[in-house]
C-alpha cells in the first residue's frame, strides 16, 4: 500500500492534467461563447498547476528516491520542461481551432451545435498527450512504459485529424495513424522479447538481470533483438530513420498548431523512453558487481545495439539535412529539420554517461523553445485566411511584421546553432558529451551535417528580411488572434535571454540524472574520468 | 570593465539608431562610432604594456572572468595584448569612415544598415578582446549574421549568391574549428581533471599533445581560419562578397573581417600546435605562395575595379601568412603590421571606389577613366592609397611587405638570427614576384582610372547631391586613412616595438622544435641514403 500511495503522489501532476482534460472537454461544449473561449486558458491553468505540483512532489524526500525508478529525479526536470513548453504550444492554438465554425456562429450564419465543435476535445487530447509524456518519467516497468507512450501518442492521431476538410489533412491523419499503430506493434514486440530475455518487467530488475548476464555469458541474442526492435519502433516517435518517411507529409497536412505539438511532444516521449531502455541495458559508466563484490565499469551499450543506434543516428542526420535542402514548403522544411535534430539528439544517447543524457535533456529544451517560436510565427500569420505555405509567402515579412521576421530569424539561427543563441549551447553540450565519450567520428558527422543545415536555415532566416515584398506576399496579414504571435515573441526573446540562464538549466538537467544508476553511491573503483562535480551528489532543489 | 564598455558602446548606439528615426540614423551612428573610437584611444593610452619586456594581457583576464557554465569551465574572459589592441584600434578607426562613406549611398532601410554595421563592429572587437575560446567562437560566428544581412540587403545585383556563399563557407569551416577546440578542451579536462576554455590554459596545454593529434587539430583549426584569411583554394567567396557588398561592407570585410582569420592563426595555431606547424608549415606556405601569384595574375586581367582590389586582398594576405609561418620575430612583426596596413590601405581604396561609383554607377575600367583632371582631390587620395598598397617605400605597405619577405628569407635551418625556420629563399623569391605583379596591376588600374583622356559612361549625368569632386564629408572619410598610411610608413617603430615581446613569447618553443624537426629529417635522409648505398653495393 505504501508503495502504491507513493506512486500516486509522484503522479499528482498527471492526475491534475487528467482532471483538466475532463474539465476542458466539458467546457468546450458550452453554449456560451465566453466559456468556450476560456477553454485554452483553463488548459493553461491546469498546466501551471501541474508544474507547481511537480515542484512540491519532487522535494528530494524518500518518496522520490525510494520509488524504484531508474531516474528518480528525472520527473522534476522533464515535467517542468514539458509543462512550460506545452503552455507555449497551447497559446499557438488560440484562435485557430474551430475558427471557421466559431466565426459562423458569431455572425449568426449557423446555430451552435455541440456535435460540431472540437475546441474542448482538442485541448483535452492535448492535455492527455502531455500527461502521457510526463508519465514516461515515472515508468518503472515495461507495461507502464508502453501505456505511457501510447497515452502520449494516441491523442496526437486525433489531433492531426482535427483539421478536417482538406485532402492533404486526411492523408496526413491516415498516414500518421497507421504508421503509428505499426510502430507501436514493433516496439511492443520488442518489449515482449525483452521480457523473455530478462524474465522481469521491472526496468530496475531488468537492469540487474542484464548486468548479471553481461557479466556471465553476455546478454542473450533475442534480448538484443528485442532492444533493437524497440528502438526501431520508437524511431517513429522521434522521427528517425527508418521510420521518418511520414514526417514531411504529416507535418504539412496537420493544422499548424498540431504540427508544432507533434514535432515536440512525441520527440520528448520517444527520447525519454529510449534513454530508459538504454539505461536498462547498461551504458558506459554502468557498473556490475564482480565475484569479489567490487563494482567495475562495463564497456557501454552492447555492440549490436550501439551499432544500430549509430547507423540510425548517422542516417537520420544525413537524410534529414539533405531532405530539407530542396523544400519550398516551410512545414516540410521544418519536418526535415526535426528529423535532423533527432539525429543530433541520438549522438547524446549514444554517448551515454551522465553528460550525454544531460545534454539530450538540455537540447530538448533548446529545441522546444525554438520550435514554439518558429511555429508561433507560422500560426500568427495567415495569407488570405489560409495558412502560410511556402518560403516565398514570407519574403518581405520585415516590412509588415518586423517582430515576426526577427523571431523567425532568431529561431532559425538558434536551430542552426549559431552562438550566442540558445541552440548553440545545446549543440555545444552534445559535442562535448560526444567527444568525451570517444565518439569523435560521430561528432564529426554531426558537425558536417549541421553545416549542411546552414543552407536551409539561412533561407528561413534570411528571405523574410532580405527580399522585398511582392504581390504574392501582399496577402500576408496577422492571424485571427494575437496570442500565437505573443507566444512567438516570448519564446523568441527566450532564445536570446535563456543563454544567460543556461547555467541553471544545465544544472537542472544534470540534477535529473542524479541519484540514478549512472552515479553509484558506493564505488570502490574510481572510474577516473568522472567530472569533478559529479563526485559530490547533491539533491535537486525543490 | 573597460573592455565591456568598449563592446557595449556600439550596441547602445544601435538602440539610439533604432529609436532615433530614419533621418537621424547616420548622424547617431557617426556620433556613436566616434565615441567608441575615443574610448578605444583612451584604452590605448591606459594600456600599460606598449613598452613591455614580456607578453602580458591587460586587464589580467582572470580578474574580469564572468562565469557562464562553471561546470564546463566556460567563462567569458576579456583582455587585450598589444596585437589585439592594435586591431581593435584599426576597427574603431575605420568605423566613422565607413559611416561617412555610406552617408548618401544608403537610401533605403537606413536604420537597419547602421545597426548591422555597428553590430558587426561589436562582434569583430569581441573576437579581438576575447580571451576564452567560447567567446572567441561566439563573436567569430556572430559576426557572420550582420555581414550576411548587410551583403544580402544592400549589395549589388548578385547579392543573394554572394551573401549565401559568404555565410555558408565561413560557417562550415568554423564548425570544424569548434570541434578542434572542443577536442583540445576535452583532452585538457581528461589530463588535468578540470574543464577550462581559457585560451591561455589551452595554449599552454595543447603543445603537450602528440604530433599526430596536433596535425588533426591544425587541420580542424585551418578549416575555420583559412576560409577567413583566405588561403588559396578556399578564397572563392571573397571576390564575390567584396565585389557585391555596399561600400561600408567592402571596407569592413577587407579591413577587419579578413583579419579575424589571421588573428586566429596567431592566437590559436602558432601557440597551440607548434609541432604540427613546423611539420606542415611549408605546405601551408606553398598554398600562400600559390595564392599570392595566382590572385595577382587574376588581378591583371580584371576590368572591374572592385573585383581587382578584392583579388589583390587574396594576394596580399598571402604575404601575411608567410610572415606568420616564417617563425621568427621579424616575420611575425611584419605579419601583424601587414594586418594593419592592409586594413588601412585596402579599406581606403574601397572607400574611394565607392565614391567613384556613387558618381558614375559603374566600376568598369573600360567605361570610366582619366578622372585626374575632373576629380583631382579624389585622384590624389586614390593614388596615395594605391601606393600604400603597392608597397612604395615611405608608406606603410612597404614596411610590412619587406618585413614579411625578410622573415621568410631568413627562415632557413641554420639561421643566424637564432630562429631557424622551415621556409627559405625560394618561398620569398616566388612571393616577391607577387609584389612586382602587384605593382603592375595596381599601377595599370591607376593609369586607366586617373590618367589619359576622360572617359565617362554614355548615360552619365552630374549628380545633384554630390559635387563633381569630393565633398568635405568624403575628404573627412579618406584623409585620416591616407594620413595614417603615411605616418605608419615613416615611423613604424612604435608598433614594431610593441609587437616584439609578443612575437618573442609566441615563438619561444619554435627554434628547438625546428631543430628537432630537421634532425629527424636528416636521420631519415641518412637511413634512406644507407639503403641506397647498400643497393648500390649489391649492384
Amino acid at each position: 500500500m505504501i508503495e502504491m500511495s507513493s506512486k500516486l503522489i509522484l503522479i499528482t501532476p498527471e492526475i491534475l492534467l487528467f482532471i483538466g482534460a475532463v474539465v476542458v472537454a466539458v467546457l468546450g461544449l458550452s453554449t456560451h461563447r465566453r466559456i468556450r473561449n476560456a477553454v485554452p486558458w483553463t488548459t493553461v491553468g491546469f498546466l501551471v498547476a501541474a508544474i507547481v505540483a511537480t515542484q512540491y512532489v519532487y522535494d528530494g524526500s524518500e518518496t522520490v528516491t525510494d520509488a524504484d525508478l531508474l531516474f528518480p529525479n528525472l520527473g522534476l526536470y522533464l515535467k517542468v520542461m514539458v509543462g512550460v513548453i506545452a503552455i507555449g504550444l497551447v497559446l499557438l492554438g488560440i484562435g485557430m481551432v474551430d475558427r471557421r465554425y466559431e466565426e459562423a456562429v458569431r455572425d449568426g450564419r449557423t446555430s451552435f451545435d455541440p456535435l460540431r465543435v472540437v475546441r474542448g476535445e482538442y485541448h483535452a487530447f492535448l492535455l492527455l498527450s502531455i500527461a502521457g509524456t510526463m508519465l514516461i518519467a515515472n515508468a518503472n516497468d515495461l507495461i507502464w512504459l508502453f501505456l505511457a507512450i501510447e497515452l502520449s501518442s494516441l491523442p496526437t492521431y486525433v489531433m492531426v485529424a482535427l483539421g478536417r476538410g482538406t485532402r492533404r489533412n486526411q492523408e496526413a491523419a491516415i498516414k500518421y495513424f497507421f504508421l503509428g499503430a505499426m510502430s507501436s506493434a514493433t516496439f511492443l514486440y520488442g518489449f515482449a522479447l525483452l521480457y523473455g530475455a530478462s524474465g522481469t518487467l521491472s526496468l530496475t530488475g531488468m537492469q540487474e538481470v542484464f548486468a548479471d548476464q553481461a557479466a556471465a555469458d553476455g546478454i542473450p541474442l533475442f534480448g538484443l533483438i528485442g532492444m533493437v526492435l524497440a528502438f526501431v519502433g520508437l524511431c517513429f516517435k522521434i522521427t528517425a530513420v527508418p521510420m521518418h518517411f511520414y514526417a514531411p507529409d504529416v507535418y504539412q497536412g496537420a493544422p499548424t498548431p498540431v504540427t508544432a505539438f507533434i514535432s515536440f511532444m512525441p520527440k520528448v516521449a520517444g527520447f525519454t523512453a529510449i534513454i530508459m531502455l538504454c539505461a536498462a541495458l547498461g551504458w558506459s559508466g554502468h557498473h556490475i558487481i564482480d565475484n569479489a563484490g567490487v563494482k567495475v565499469p562495463t564497456e557501454g551499450l552492447p555492440r549490436p545495439v550501439h551499432a544500430t543506434l549509430w547507423v540510425i543516428a548517422v542516417l537520420t542526420m544525413i537524410l534529414g539535412n539533405i531532405g530539407a535542402l530542396l523544400q519550398t514548403s516551410i512545414k516540410r522544411l521544418l519536418a526535415y529539420s526535426s528529423i535532423s535534430h533527432s539525429g543530433y539528439l541520438l549522438v547524446g544517447v549514444i554517448a551515454g554517461t551522465a553528460e550525454g543524457i544531460d545534454a539530450v535533456f538540455f537540447y530538448l529544451v533548446t529545441y522546444g523553445v525554438a520550435t514554439v517560436a518558429v511555429f508561433g510565427v507560422l500560426c500568427g500569420l495567415q495569407r488570405h485566411g489560409r495558412e502560410v505555405e511556402t518560403l516565398d509567402d514570407l519574403s518581405g515579412l520585415w516590412k509588415r511584421h518586423p517582430g515576426m521576421a526577427f523571431v523567425l530569424a532568431l529561431s532559425a539561427f538558434s536551430m542552426l546553432g549559431l552562438p550566442p543563441l540558445l541552440g548553440f549551447w545545446g549543440k555545444l553540450d552534445l559535442v562535448i558529451a560526444g567527444i568525451s565519450a570517444g565518439e569523435t567520428p560521430l561528432v564529426v558527422i554531426m558537425m558536417a551535417t549541421s553545416a549542411v543545415s546552414a543552407y536551409y536555415y539561412l533561407h528561413l532566416a534570411g528571405l523574410p528580411v532580405i527580399r522585398k515584398p511582392d504581390a504574392r506576399t501582399e496577402g500576408v496579414e496577422a492571424g485571427p488572434s494575437a496570442w500565437p504571435r505573443i507566444a512567438a515573441m516570448v519564446f523568441g526573446i527566450g532564445i536570446l535571454i535563456l543563454p544567460f540562464g543556461a547555467r541553471t538549466l544545465m544544472e537542472k538537467a544534470e540534477a535529473s540524472t542524479k541519484n540514478s544508476w549512472l552515479e553509484p553511491v558506493e564505488t570502490t573503483l574510481n572510474t577516473g574520468d568522472a567530472r569533478p562535480e559529479d563526485q559530490t551528489p547533491e539533491l535537486p532543489q525543490a | 570593465m573597460q573592455l565591456w564598455i568598449l563592446l557595449l558602446l556600439p550596441l547602445i548606439t544601435c538602440v539610439g539608431v533604432a529609436f532615433g528615426g530614419e533621418r537621424n540614423a547616420r548622424a547617431i551612428a557617426l556620433g556613436g562610432s566616434l565615441v567608441t573610437f575615443a574610448w578605444a584611444v583612451v584604452l590605448a593610452m591606459q594600456f600599460p604594456h606598449w613598452q613591455a619586456e614580456q607578453w602580458l594581457y591587460w586587464p589580467a583576464p582572470e580578474d574580469n572572468a564572468f562565469p557562464v557554465l562553471p561546470g564546463l569551465g566556460i567563462a567569458i574572459e576579456l583582455g587585450v595584448d598589444s596585437v589585439s589592441l592594435l586591431l581593435v584600434l584599426l576597427n574603431v578607426f575605420l568605423m566613422p569612415c565607413c559611416v561617412l562613406g555610406s552617408w548618401v549611398a544608403i537610401k533605403e532601410r537606413r536604420r537597419e544598415f547602421y545597426i548591422w554595421l555597428l553590430v558587426l563592429s561589436t562582434c569583430v572587437m569581441g573576437v579581438f578582446v576575447a580571451r576564452d575560446v567560447i567567446s572567441f567562437y561566439t563573436f567569430f560566428e556572430a559576426s557572420l549574421v550582420p555581414g550576411f544581412f548587410m551583403l544580402a540587403i544592400y549589395g549589388g545585383p548578385d547579392r543573394r549568391e554572394a551573401s549565401f556563399k559568404f555565410f555558408i563557407y565561413t560557417f562550415v569551416g568554423s564548425l570544424f574549428m569548434l570541434l578542434g577546440l572542443a577536442y583540445v578542451a576535452w583532452q585538457h579536462a581528461e589530463q588535468t581533471g578540470n574543464w577550462s576554455f581559457a585560451i591561455s590554459d589551452l595554449t599552454t596545454f595543447a603543445p603537450t599533445l602528440s604530433a599526430g593529434e596536433q596535425g588533426w587539430i591544425l587541420l580542424a583549426l585551418l578549416a575555420g581560419l583559412a576560409v577567413k584569411v583566405p588561403l588559396f583554394p578556399l578564397h572563392t567567396w571573397l571576390p564575390l562578397a567584396h565585389n557585391q557588398a555596399p561600400t561600408a561592407g567592402s571596407v569592413n570585410f577587407a579591413a577587419v573581417i579578413l583579419k579575424l582569420g589571421l588573428y586566429g592563426l596567431y592566437v590559436f595555431v602558432l601557440p597551440m600546435v607548434p609541432e604540427a606547424v613546423v611539420t606542415w608549415g611549408p605546405t601551408i606556405a606553398v598554398l600562400a605562395v600559390i595564392g599570392i601569384v595566382y590572385a595577382a595574375l587574376i588581378c591583371w586581367v580584371q576590368t572591374d575595379v572592385k573585383k581587382l582590389i578584392a583579388y589583390s586582398s587574396v594576394s596580399h594576405m598571402g604575404f601575411a601568412v608567410l610572415g606568420l609561418l616564417a617563425l621568427n620575430p621579424l616575420g611575425l612583426q611584419g605579419s601583424v603590421f601587414y594586418m594593419l596596413s592592409h586594413g588601412f590601405a585596402t579599406g581606403g581604396l574601397f572607400l574611394c571606389i565607392g565614391m567613384m561609383y556613387e558618381r558614375y554607377h559603374t566600376k568598369d575600367l573600360r567605361e570610366v577613366g582619366g578622372l585626374a583632371f575632373k576629380m583631382p582631390v579624389w585622384s590624389f587620395f586614390f593614388i596615395v592609397l594605391v601606393f600604400a598598397s603597392v608597397g612604395l617605400p615611405g608608406l606603410n605597405g612597404f614596411v610590412s611587405e619587406f618585413l614579411c619577405l625578410i622573415g621568410t628569407f631568413t627562415a632557413v635551418p641554420g639561421a643566424q638570427t637564432g630562429y631557424p625556420g622551415v621556409l627559405g629563399p625560394w618561398f620569398a623569391a616566388i612571393a616577391a614576384t607577387g609584389m612586382i605583379l602587384g605593382a603592375m596591376y595596381l599601377l595599370y588600374m591607376t593609369g586607366k582610372l586617373c590618367f589619359g583622356p576622360l572617359r565617362e559612361p554614355a548615360d552619365h549625368h552630374e549628380s545633384e547631391e554630390l559635387p563633381k569632386d569630393l565633398s568635405l564629408r568624403e575628404i573627412a572619410a579618406v584623409a585620416p586613412i591616407a594620413l595614417v598610411c603615411l605616418v605608419f610608413g615613416i615611423m613604424p617603430w612604435p608598433i614594431l616595438h610593441a609587437v616584439e615581446p609578443v612575437a618573442e613569447a609566441v615563438l619561444k618553443p619554435y627554434p628547438a622544435l625546428v631543430e628537432i624537426h630537421f634532425e629527424k629529417l636528416d636521420a631519415a635522409a641518412k637511413v634512406s641514403l644507407l639503403t641506397d648505398t647498400t643497393l648500390e653495393g649489391s649492384r
